[in-house]
């Protein structure tokens, strides 16, 4: 078989024979649906959810905020990133001060956001973009300190402009590393999404599944659950085809043909 | 070679002030490069060579002594010197031509007037056929082909060389030392090579220059005389057999191996 066949066949084997599993021990071991569903109970709550529609203002509100969220805080990190490496006094300011932000654990400041900014698309927004900011900061930093220093000398032996070295140099340096954080922060983002709509809300994927959990529906978890993979696999699947396509030099490993 | 010098660099030092006390890694050195030559420079690890390299690129200010360039001091980077690193140091981000152009851009200089001249470059370098090619796509020597004709693509009146066959294995290192002869008889630039390797210097040079190590100076210099263009049969010359020789005893003197 072809490996691009193989890549699909085999994962595809491995899902059958886990909901074969997940159906047969429900059956052996006599689990009680209100602790694991049968299969057929999280399809029919999907099909509820989704072609009835009772998830989709659920969804696309889980989805939107984690969009615009991810957007802001990875926007302002790569901007902010890109200050603090470039500039010592910027640092020396503010650094020690974002890197003690980046050992709080973001999730326990859900509440006070959610005072500050109250019970709509904000305070959810504000938690998401929170979580994403650090991945990407702190790999736009390392990425940008980590260019050759060659590199830059032979900038330097041309007199090279501070904004030419930035754009040609620095940021492609730094490129393979910020997708590294983008990655990363894909899955921080849902993170965010969810904990900001456990602490309070009325509408959302996180919603949803607290409120199950109070009539032991598991199903409707289940069908949840499954709903916020699809969010994450899609999102770090499109970033890693960007940082294919966008940094092609990072993971290239052609043989090198001989002189 | 009767005209003024191209290169001159007269009672040069260079002390690093570290966090262990300041070090000296050139101390009063002088030197001169005529137009068209070619000047190899060797020496024990740590006598200095890069340092050089930095100061005539301008990266670097002496600390006494000074630095001329076609007669003027070479006090900050200048758009006039080529220079080729140890590793290729190319960004893999842009095809061979566009790296070949790299100082143009950098220089502010009409990127698309130059493209013919960076094709030309890359033809004489043997590189015609992976003109759009990424870095990541060649082999050491094939990059390190490329680094030569970008720095040659400013048309500078001194090209800098700091060991650059250090990282290519022996074979590529033996081609690479003649197919840099001919690319430096078709271009006569003056040349500065830094190497670690007596047998390399020898052959390309009109001269060698010998430093000592901490603090580096020069102790001697060496003019070889063998005619060009030098082949594979001119490692066979008696004539050059015997100036490996004296090198490697000069060597032998200053390096205390202990």
């Amino acid at each position: 078989m072809r490996n691009n066949i193989k890549a699909v066949v085999y994962p595809a084997i491995t899902a059958v024979v886990l909901v074969v599993a997940w159906i047969v021990s429900i059956r052996v071991f006599d689990v009680p649906g209100y602790l694991i569903p049968p299969p057929e109970n999280v399809l029919s709550a999907l099909k509820a959810g989704y072609i009835d529609g009772q998830y989709w203002p659920h969804f696309l509100f889980t989805f939107k905020n984690t969009v615009v969220g991810y957007l802001i805080g990875s926007g302002l990190a790569l901007v902010l990133g890109a200050y603090v490496a470039e500039s010592k006094t910027f640092e020396r300011f503010f650094f020690p001060y974002i890197v003690a932000l980046q050992a709080t654990p973001k999730v326990a400041i859900a509440p006070l956001i959610l005072v500050w900014f109250g019970f709509g698309m904000a305070s959810k927004v504000v938690l998401i973009a929170l979580m994403t900011f650090f991945p990407v900061f702190i790999n736009t930093i390392t990425g940008i300190r980590q260019t050759t220093p060659a590199m830059l000398d032979l900038m330097k032996v041309f007199s090279a402009g501070r904004m030419h070295v930035f754009f040609n140099v620095k940021l492609p340096s730094a490129a393979g590393h910020i997708f590294a954080g983008l990655q990363i922060s894909v899955v921080l983002s849902l993170i965010g999404a969810v904990v900001s709509e456990f602490v309070s809300s009325s509408l959302g994927l996180g919603y949803l599944i607290q409120s199950a959990s109070i009539n032991m529906d598991v199903s409707t978890m289940f069908a949840c659950l499954f709903s916020l993979i699809v969010i994450g696999l899609s999102g770090t699947q499109l970033i890693r085809f960007l940082h294919d396509k966008l940094v092609f030099w990072d993971r290239r490993t052609e043989t090198i043909p001989s002189e | 070679m009767n005209s003024s010098p191209l290169l001159v660099a007269e009672d040069l030092s260079v002390v690093y002030s570290g966090s262990r006390g300041a070090v000296t890694a050139i101390d009063g050195l002088s030197l001169q490069i005529a137009s068209g030559e070619f000047v190899s420079v060797i020496g024990p690890s740590g006598c200095g060579k890069s340092t050089l390299i930095k100061v005539f690129s301008g990266l670097l200010k002496p600390s006494a002594g000074k630095a001329l360039l076609g007669g003027t001091p070479i006090d900050k980077p200048r758009g006039d010197v080529g220079i080729v690193f140890q590793q290729p140091t190319l960004l893999p981000w842009k095809t061979v031509l566009n790296n070949v152009l790299v100082p143009v851009r950098a220089l502010k200089q009409d990127a698309g007037a130059a493209k013919e001249k960076a094709i030309a470059l890359l033809k004489l370098v043997g590189l015609e056929k992976v003109i759009h090619s990424y870095p990541s796509e060649l082999s050491g020597g094939m990059q390190q082909r490329v680094g030569i004709a970008r720095g040659l693509i400013h048309d500078p009146e001194l090209l800098l060389m700091d060991e650059p066959f250090s990282a290519l294995d022996t074979m590529t290192r033996d081609h690479m030392s003649i197919e840099l002869q001919r690319i430096w008889m078709a271009t006569r630039k003056s040349a500065l090579f830094i190497t670690h390797s007596i047998p390399e210097a020898v052959f390309l040079s009109d001269r060698v220059v010998v430093m000592s190590a901490a603090p580096g100076k020069v102790v001697t210099e060496i003019h070889i005389d063998l005619p060009r263009p030098r082949s594979v049969e001119t490692l066979a010359d008696p004539k050059y057999v015997q100036y490996c020789a004296e090198l490697r005893t000069l060597f032998e003197k200053l390096v205390h191996f202990d």
